[in-house]
């Protein structure tokens, strides 16, 4: 009986679906991306760090100026031609730069307040917020900015689907990139002293973790996925402003609850989910697509507030 | 009650008295300063019910106050829109046109907002803390989004034509009233049943006290006058779109609330003038040094910095002038937790 | 002697773990009754599950002839049971009369109505309150402190208001964890007084957690003893006293 309904249309439009989970992957990846960030820095702080989608806006802009210098400006009709290299060094020096806000922030805004109500650390996440995006744009110019073309964007062809090279390059990267944070954090001894921190502050500072280096590791690699987001952004949609951050900064955070806060494969796995959503979605309508985030975010945490992958904790009384 | 009588007209006979001499004798300008300011207290001494009193975290006061707005403009507004069945534009005269039609327009924004009040209240009420301040930011969101979808009221171009009601009359009149109301709600059992739920919920409800039943009347008392602020901002701008209402709104009340100090009325009160009308006092200072956006970076500035240093806020929980006058007057003080009679 | 309070089989499991085990209690009313045992032995557990904070997972708690297992604190506090906590729990920002007023909220019969246009049951309701909170604070004799904030308040009168504010619900049971917990000796001398009177003169039964055996031996008619989750003896102080298992317990557990 199925294969008479299989017409045309239903082919189609099957193949359309597939395609929007593809570019739903690209860009649950950036999702991805920043969500590790909050995980991590809810992991270890209990704070929802609200400036870090400003950190991905960052990271986004601190590429975009060596790369005007560079000088490599888009020009009509001509194939860019950038070495392979320059393209690395952008994104390592924009993961440094932003890794060093990152830890910034912790240390003049976070840090004093670590001994006070959760509270007041929330409301003062939302004012660095509002100070990074409004100082970016005094300082960057709110109009949107244009990044530089840096590779001779296709498509490319794979199986029913067709997928831009950009996307696919962010689907890549993201993978690497988050493939080595986890395992930095599972194998590695500074790895561990985060863990510990998020497991139990008090016990891990008695078993002699430093814990003032170990918070601000923890932003430092946040802000540093961040900044790889960002980056990864700007060379795909070229239209850098400073507000880009609080939208999509909100999302990452929506994914990181989605998987289940605390945790790196749930970030990847909520960012994923969130983002193929989103995509489906928007085959329908744009403007419901960017309600699905936030229909999300209420049904996981009415129904399973610990997440997908997250551990649930229980009250003392 | 009689007492509350008295008071009320007394209020109302000044308010319509200010609202003479501004129309009179001030610029417009500063009337328009003033009477944001009024909506601003609106809006910071409701939440403050929710934040303060309940304590329960909300960062959606935004979206009940575009619902606020969108119902009672549907009620005052023609709206005109393209309607797709017949190919033409049509209008659609208003079902409460005129002044008389306004305050019972405002105050069917109001219940729909306090309705959404409690479909927000009552699901999130095992959420806490930062898990509940972000599902109602979600929920703001969503109500942002939904307008935007709604081509009827103008979607995301945004409903023009709102008539100019908003005077500093009905706007001081809702000031006055919300300001009685939650003033006696705090200074009653119900005040006092929200405060202990903030401050120990596990022994609150050991005691007797409903925590959840009491959260999501905090959430539609709070949504309530949200919706009527809204009604009347949007009045008061004759336009108003999504992007009014967007989720920075629901911070700059937080931001009044914390300002003066969650928990403390007056303290609200204080904040919503201070946060409503400096950032008018620095834009000419902004456009004299040349420097476009400074107010807002130091406006975030002095939020983190407050945080730091005075996380309480400037009056703390405390109220202003009673317990400066408790201070005054000795003997005064244990009499004054027991009420007004 | 009618039974007030009865458990059967109690239990309660977190994880593999079991907290407390086939706990059986049998309160007569007007009775004052101890619960003993070594630290972690889960006496707070029991009260958790006798007051509706915990569910138990297996066994039952009749209260006066009704269900409470199931039962939310709220309801419980209904039926007439009410607790002070190990680590106080006081409203901090209320004075200590507003604290001890919340307890007689439950009993409150106006809506938000009458308040918020301070109908003359608003105000019949605000004087009963306070009446009922000054006699309890007169009663615990914190009277001259009414109108400071609870944080104010001494380490000793905390303890004294969470009593108070316990009695303003008009409970028939009143469960006190450790009331004496980091009070020196007068005021504990004084505290026994008061349990005394709690039951003597306000007619309610309680149900009393103490880590002071002079306490509890000098003012409980029965005692039971818990150990890792299980009773291991039920009598009068004196047949306590005696009982080698309990002494074992006390010394094996130090």
């Amino acid at each position: 009986m199925l294969p008479l309904l299989e017409t045309e249309a239903t082919h189609v439009s099957a193949q359309l679906i597939l395609q929007q989970v593809a570019n739903g992957i690209a860009k649950g990846s950036v999702y991805a991306l920043i969500a590790v960030g909050y995980t991590m820095v809810y992991g270890v702080l209990q704070l929802i760090n609200f400036a870090h989608g400003e950190v991905y806006m960052l990271g986004a802009y601190f590429s975009y100026y060596p790369a005007k210098w560079f000088g490599y400006v888009p020009e009509s009709g001509e194939k860019p031609k950038v070495p392979l290299y320059i393209i690395g060094a952008l994104f390592v020096g924009s993961m440094a730069a932003c890794a060093a806000i990152g830890m910034l922030i912790e240390r003049l805004a976070y840090r004093p307040l670590r001994n006070s109500s959760r509270l007041a650390a929330l409301i003062t996440a939302i004012g660095v917020s509002l100070f990074l995006q409004n100082a970016g744009q005094m300082v960057f110019g709110a109009d949107p900015k244009g990044f530089p073309v840096f590779m001779d964007q296709h498509s490319v062809s794979l199986g029913p689907i067709e997928l831009a090279n950009t996307k696919l390059v962010i689907i890549v990267v993201a993978a690497v990139m988050m493939t080595g944070l986890h395992l930095f954090v599972q194998k590695t001894k500074p790895g561990a002293a985060m863990r510990a921190c998020s497991f139990d502050m008090r016990t891990a500072r008695l078993m002699g973790v430093n814990v003032d280096r170990t918070v601000a590791m923890t932003f430092a690699l946040g802000s540093a996925m961040a900044a790889v987001g960002g980056v990864l952004v700007a060379m795909d949609q070229p239209r850098l402003t400073p507000l880009m951050g609080l939208l999509m900064g909100l999302k990452a955070f929506i994914a990181a609850v989605l998987g289940g806060i605390g945790s790196i494969p749930g970030a990847a796995l909520g960012g994923l989910l969130l983002g193929v959503a989103e995509s489906v979605v928007g085959t329908w309508s744009t403007t419901y697509a960017e309600a699905v985030a936030f229909i999300v975010l209420i049904l996981v945490l009415l129904v399973k507030p610990s997440g997908l992958l997250g551990k649930s904790g229980r009250e003392k009384v | 009650m009689g007492r509350m009588i008295s008071i009320l007209v007394v209020a109302l006979a000044v308010v319509f008295g200010v609202n003479w001499f501004l129309d009179s004798f001030i610029d417009t300008y500063v009337v328009r300063v003033v009477n944001l300011c009024g909506i601003s207290i609106i809006l910071a001494v409701s939440l403050n019910v929710i934040n303060g009193l309940c304590g329960q975290f909300s960062l959606g006061h935004a979206g009940f106050m575009a619902i606020g707005a969108y119902v009672s403009a549907y009620f005052t507004t023609t709206l005109r829109y393209f309607d797709e069945a017949q190919a033409k534009y049509v209008s659609v005269e208003p079902l409460l046109g005129g002044q008389w039609g306004f305050v019972p327009a405002l105050i069917a924004g109001g219940l729909a907002a306090a309705v959404a009040g409690a479909v927000v209240g009552i699901p999130t009420l095992r959420l806490k803390g930062d898990y509940l301040a972000i599902a109602t930011l979600g929920f703001g969101e969503i109500v942002t989004i939904m307008i935007t979808n709604f081509e009827k009221i103008g979607g995301a171009n945004g409903l023009p034509g709102l008539p100019a009601y908003s005077s500093t009359f009905w706007i001081y009149a809702f000031v006055v009233v919300v300001v009685m109301f939650s003033w006696y709600l705090q200074r009653s059992t119900f005040g006092r049943a929200l405060i202990a739920i903030r401050e120990n919920e596990l022994a609150a409800e050991v005691m007797g006290i409903p925590a959840s039943r009491m959260k999501v009347m905090a959430f539609i008392y709070g949504a309530f006058f949200a919706g009527i602020a809204g009604g009347l901002l949007g009045h008061l701008l004759q336009t108003i779109s999504p992007a009014t209402f967007n989720f920075m709104k629901s911070i700059e009340v937080v931001v009044m609330l914390v300002l003066g100090g969650l928990g403390s009325m007056t303290g609200a009160i204080v904040g919503a003038i201070v946060l409503t009308a400096l950032p008018e006092a620095l834009r000419d200072v902004e456009s004299g040094i040349g420097l476009p956006g400074v107010r807002m970076v130091v406006y975030s500035l002095v939020l983190i910095l407050l945080m730091i240093f005075r996380p309480q806020g400037v009056f703390g929980q405390k109220e202003l002038s009673l317990k400066l006058l408790g201070r005054l007057i000795p003997g005064r003080r244990a009499k004054d937790s027991g009420g007004e009679e | 002697m009618s039974t007030l309070l009865a458990t059967e089989n109690l239990t309660i499991r977190f994880g593999g773990l079991t907290a407390v085990d086939g706990f059986c209690l049998k309160l007569h009313e007007g009775e004052l009754f101890g619960l003993i045992g070594p630290n972690g032995a889960g006496k707070t557990t029991v009260f958790n599950m006798l007051t509706g904070v915990y569910l138990p997972s297996d066994g039952t708690v009749h209260c006066d002839g009704c269900l409470v297992n199931g039962m939310n604190p709220v309801q419980v506090a209904r039926l007439g049971v009410s607790r002070t906590f190990q680590n106080i729990r006081l409203f901090d920002e209320l004075s200590v009369l507003e604290n001890a007023m919340t307890g007689a909220h439950q009993h409150s019969r106006i809506n938000l109505f009458d308040s918020l246009f301070r109908t003359p049951r608003h105000y019949r309701e605000e004087k009963r309150q306070r009446d009922i909170a000054y006699r309890l604070l007169e009663f615990m004799g914190l009277e001259d402190r009414a109108g400071l904030a609870a944080k104010q308040l001494p380490y000793g009168h905390r303890r004294k208001l969470e009593i108070a504010r316990a009695l303003a619900t008009e409970p028939k049971l009143i469960c006190l964890d450790e009331p004496a917990a980091g009070m020196n000796t007068g005021e504990k001398a004084e505290l026994s007084a008061l349990i005394r009177k709690i039951r003597d003169e306000l007619k309610i039964t309680v149900l009393l957690i103490e880590h002071d055996m002079k306490l509890v031996m000098g003012i409980c008619e029965r005692i039971q003893v818990l150990d890792y989750g299980k009773t291991i003896a039920l009598g009068t102080p004196k047949e306590i006293q005696n009982d080698p298992k309990v002494i074992e317990a006390y010394l094996g557990g130090e």
